[in-house]
């Protein structure tokens, strides 16, 4: 049972792996950021699924990481500067979201 | 042509690490697991793309605000993380069932 979940799993990754590098026709910066929105959609999994409410701050928090990371990839593609100001702003306010988020599930107030 | 080379394996790595990152928050048992294999990949993949940006960009406007990036990511995510872990330990979210230490809750116990 464990031999054939292990072994969908990898033939569903290793399958969009190939599709995305070896027959999409597109630059290889539009390839990477592929890479970055399946582990995204990876993320929204844990955040629709996850069983507990630490679960869904954990996956917010990270999506917020990967997000910079992908704006920074959009800038390179697009050669606009705004992108990475976008980015460092969403650094600040994700940072912020996620101390808010641990002292309200902590039970603290925000202003404590 | 080297700059592009190294910026090029840089994203590569950071790309890498971050799918890793995820992979880790979707399949580990429990919070704390998650949020240990998720922080510490993603922010360490998120610092390689941008110093990655920041080789393929020079010393503009663009690679300077990549710089900054990194120094935000490096400062806020730990914090974040450690706050979020803090929480839900006091939240009374339980371990998974394979664990076999929990020294925060032996020091709390010894302290009250």
């Amino acid at each position: 049972m464990k031999v054939i979940r292990w072994g969908t799993g990898l033939i569903i990754l290793g399958g969009l792996g190939y599709l995305n590098f070896f027959v999409l026709t597109a630059p290889l910066l539009v390839k990477l950021i592929n890479v970055s929105l399946f582990s995204s959609l990876f993320v929204l999994y844990r955040v629709v699924r996850g069983p507990s409410p630490a679960d869904r701050i954990v996956a917010v928090d990270i999506l917020g990481v990967l997000i910079i990371g992908m704006l920074a990839l959009l800038g390179l593609f697009y050669k606009q500067g705004f992108f990475m100001d976008i980015a460092l702003i969403w650094a600040l306010l994700s940072f912020i979201a996620s101390l808010a988020f641990a002292k309200t599930l902590e039970g603290r107030r925000i202003d404590d | 042509m080297i700059r592009h080379i190294a910026g090029t394996v840089f994203i590569f790595l950071g790309i890498a690490f971050d799918f890793l990152g995820v992979l880790g928050l979707v399949r580990l048992p429990d919070v704390y697991n998650r949020l240990q294999a998720a922080t510490k990949c993603v922010t360490f993949g998120t610092a390689g793309l941008l110093l990655g940006v920041f080789i393929l960009e020079g010393f503009t406007s663009f690679g300077f605000k990549a710089l900054l990036g990194i120094a935000f990511v490096f400062l806020s995510s730990p914090v974040a993380a450690h706050a979020i872990s803090r929480a839900a330990h006091r939240s009374g979210i339980p371990l998974a069932a394979g664990s076999v230490v929990d020294m925060y809750k032996a020091d709390q116990d010894t302290k009250s």
